[in-house]
């Protein structure tokens, strides 16, 4: 019987408590969802959740609130940071991060992610990386690859006029008050696994006080790159890793023992 | 408390301090830099946080985090950095979470100068940001005013879940003069450091998680929260308004003016009834909630007002819909950071006066825009 089948079958996975049932708003093989869960599953792991507060950026992930069952607050575009900074600043013993886009935090939010990392403010952010605006539909970024078509480079990112991509974690792993900057992507299961422990131990960079913690998460964008979900994950392996490599930037000292 | 020799400035960020304020967040701007020195020295004193942002547009974002966790939490500025701010102010107003914003007023507009002007008023009573809000907004013209009007936007902002604005030139931020200071509140009476509020972002410990956010993605729903929001105005409007008076009892000619103004206003006003005029002073002190019953009462009984700012005529715009045309509304204002001086007004009133003299109380007699440019 299909009943007694089901009732000798073992639970190997469930939804970590820190990820909220709830319908997603995410394109069909966008890699937020991997992310969402990554984050959510590092909090669980950490036993945070009841004291974790986190800010969701204007972008696609506007609506990471919905996804997070932590208490989380919604910034202006770009100004999760300041936000970050205000609530660390007078709830020092909470863990905040913050959860950006590349227009949100490589274009209108540098200034604020620039100095937060030149604090060495103890936060933990957690950046992605899908080289176009996706929430507006499909504008160039700050991250849009040289030749990349966007609905804003109609004929491919010319970089003579409009310059080349940032390279954040190599950017901001140069400011003083950074403890722990990495790129890592979600392409593949291999590298999901590495960029949930970098997750893992940017949270932790966080909770023992060592300062800034940064994983830039390099995801796709099918809707945007016009590119089935599987096709989207190959264009990672092939463009974004050339100009974007993985890696550690940046590990404070402290940070290995962790 | 015996009273001390103070300056605006220092008088206010105390005053915020014995109001139990948490954080400070600020960036340096002429004329308020004194009050983000006084923080940064008083602040890591008493173990509270004091940060100074890389830009105005980080300090209200600071100020907005900070606010979300219920804590009492300000920043200070001054008119180009409260431009700045605007973006931040829309978003806190969106959330409904407090703060406290003290804009200590420059000459404009764009860089202008660093002399005291009234220039703001537009943008923080009329709100510059995008959206349909608004900010308390509390006027003082001594420095004991600003002390006291410090501490009630505290309480103001808690009660209302919004932005309260302490809203004062240069003048009265860099003058020094007698004052006193309330006594420190104790934390738990500041509502500071009580339980946190059942909005507050702290971590959701043994309850469903909590979201601030200003997002109704909805239409229908973004209505009905600008309703609410409209009808706290409303309670407002109907509860919180203040203004100081002097002489208006018989007063044939009301001389308006908040801040500065109002209060150079009323040397004026005082050196006109020596020379028998029957003029009086209304200073508003909140210019959101604005006087406008108490105005349009005046304006029952007086021949005209006169309306005195320092900037080229913006509270006129809000006299002018309280009195609604029942007697003629005159102006005169210095701009780009010159105050004016009680024998310019003085002399405004008397020739005011003299018009009134020989003009029937109901005959429509024209506004004059910017009339008696001093010469």
């Amino acid at each position: 019987m299909l009943a007694d089948t089901q009732l000798q079958e073992e639970i190997v996975y469930t939804r970590p408590q820190a990820l909220a049932e709830t319908v997603t708003h995410y394109c069909p093989g966008c890699t937020h969802g991997v992310a969402h869960k990554l984050v959510a599953e590092v909090i669980d792991e950490l036993g945070l959740r009841e004291r974790t507060i986190g800010v969701a950026p204007v972008g696609c992930a506007v609506f990471a609130y919905n996804y997070f069952n932590v208490d989380f607050a919604e910034a202006a575009h770009g100004r999760a940071p300041a936000m970050a900074t205000g609530i660390k600043r007078v709830l020092p013993e909470r863990i905040v991060f913050t959860y950006q886009g590349d227009g949100d935090l490589a274009s209108i939010g540098l200034s604020e992610i620039t100095h937060c990392a030149a604090r060495g403010e103890n936060i933990t952010v957690i950046f992605i990386n899908n080289a176009i605006y996706g929430m507006t539909g499909g504008q160039m970024a700050p991250t849009t690859l040289p030749g990349q078509k966007t609905t804003s480079s109609p004929c491919g990112r010319d970089v003579e006029t409009m310059g080349m991509p940032l390279r954040m974690a190599e950017m901001l792993a140069g400011m003083p008050g950074a403890a722990y900057v990495v790129r890592r992507s979600l392409h593949n299961v291999k590298e999901i696994n590495r960029a949930r422990k970098a997750i893992r131990t940017a949270f932790q960079v966080q909770q023992a006080g060592l300062g800034f913690a940064l994983v830039e998460l390099l995801s796709s964008c099918p809707t945007n790159w016009g590119l089935p979900p599987l096709e989207a994950l190959k264009w990672i392996e092939a463009h974004m890793l050339p100009y974007y490599p993985l890696g550690d930037y940046k590990v404070a000292e402290g940070v290995e023992k962790l | 408390m015996a009273k001390q020799l103070l300056k605006g400035n220092e008088a206010i960020a105390e005053a915020a301090v014995r109001a139990g304020v948490q954080a400070y967040f600020g960036y340096p701007i002429t004329p308020q830099t004194e009050l983000l020195e006084y923080m940064a020295r008083r602040m890591p004193e008493l173990g509270r946080a004091f940060l100074q942002a890389e830009s105005e547009v980080a300090a209200i974002n600071m100020v907005y985090g900070a606010a979300c966790t219920g804590r009492r939490v300000m920043t200070s500025s001054s008119s180009p950095g409260v431009s700045l701010m605007m973006e931040g102010l829309s978003y806190i107003a969106g959330s409904e979470v407090p703060c406290v914003l003290v804009d200590v007023m420059r000459g404009g507009p764009g860089l202008g100068n660093i002399a005291p002007a009234q220039g703001d008023y537009y943008q923080i009573v009329k709100g510059g940001g995008h959206g349909d809000f608004r900010m308390i907004v509390l006027a003082p013209a001594t420095v004991q005013e600003a002390i006291d009007l410090t501490g009630l936007a505290f309480d103001l902002a808690d009660r209302y879940r919004m932005v309260a604005v302490v809203l004062l030139d240069g003048n009265v931020g860099q003058l020094m003069e007698p004052a006193e200071l309330p006594p420190m509140r104790s934390v738990l009476n500041g509502g500071s450091n009580g339980p946190a509020p059942e909005w507050a972002l702290v971590g959701a410990q043994g309850r469903p998680k909590r979201v601030v956010s200003s997002i109704y993605i909805v239409p229908e729903d973004e209505e009905k929260f600008n309703q609410r929001l409209q009808a706290k105005y409303a309670q407002i409007a109907a509860a919180e308004v203040r203004y100081h008076e002097y002489q208006t009892e018989d007063a044939e000619l009301i001389v308006v003016g908040f801040g500065t103004a109002g209060r150079v206003a009323q040397t004026a006003v005082k050196q006109a009834r020596e020379l028998g005029i029957k003029a009086g002073l209304h200073r508003p002190i909140t210019l959101f909630p604005f006087p406008e019953k108490r105005l349009a009462e005046l304006a029952d009984r007086a021949r005209g007002l006169l309306v005195v700012e320092m900037n080229a005529g913006q509270m006129l715009d809000d006299v002018r819909l309280a009195v609604n045309g029942k007697v003629p509304v005159k102006f005169y204002g210095r701009m780009g950071g010159v105050a004016p001086l009680p024998d310019e007004i003085l002399e405004q009133i008397k020739r005011i006066a003299a018009e009134f003299g020989h003009t029937p109380r109901h005959s429509p007699v024209s506004c004059l825009p910017l009339d008696g440019q001093p010469g």
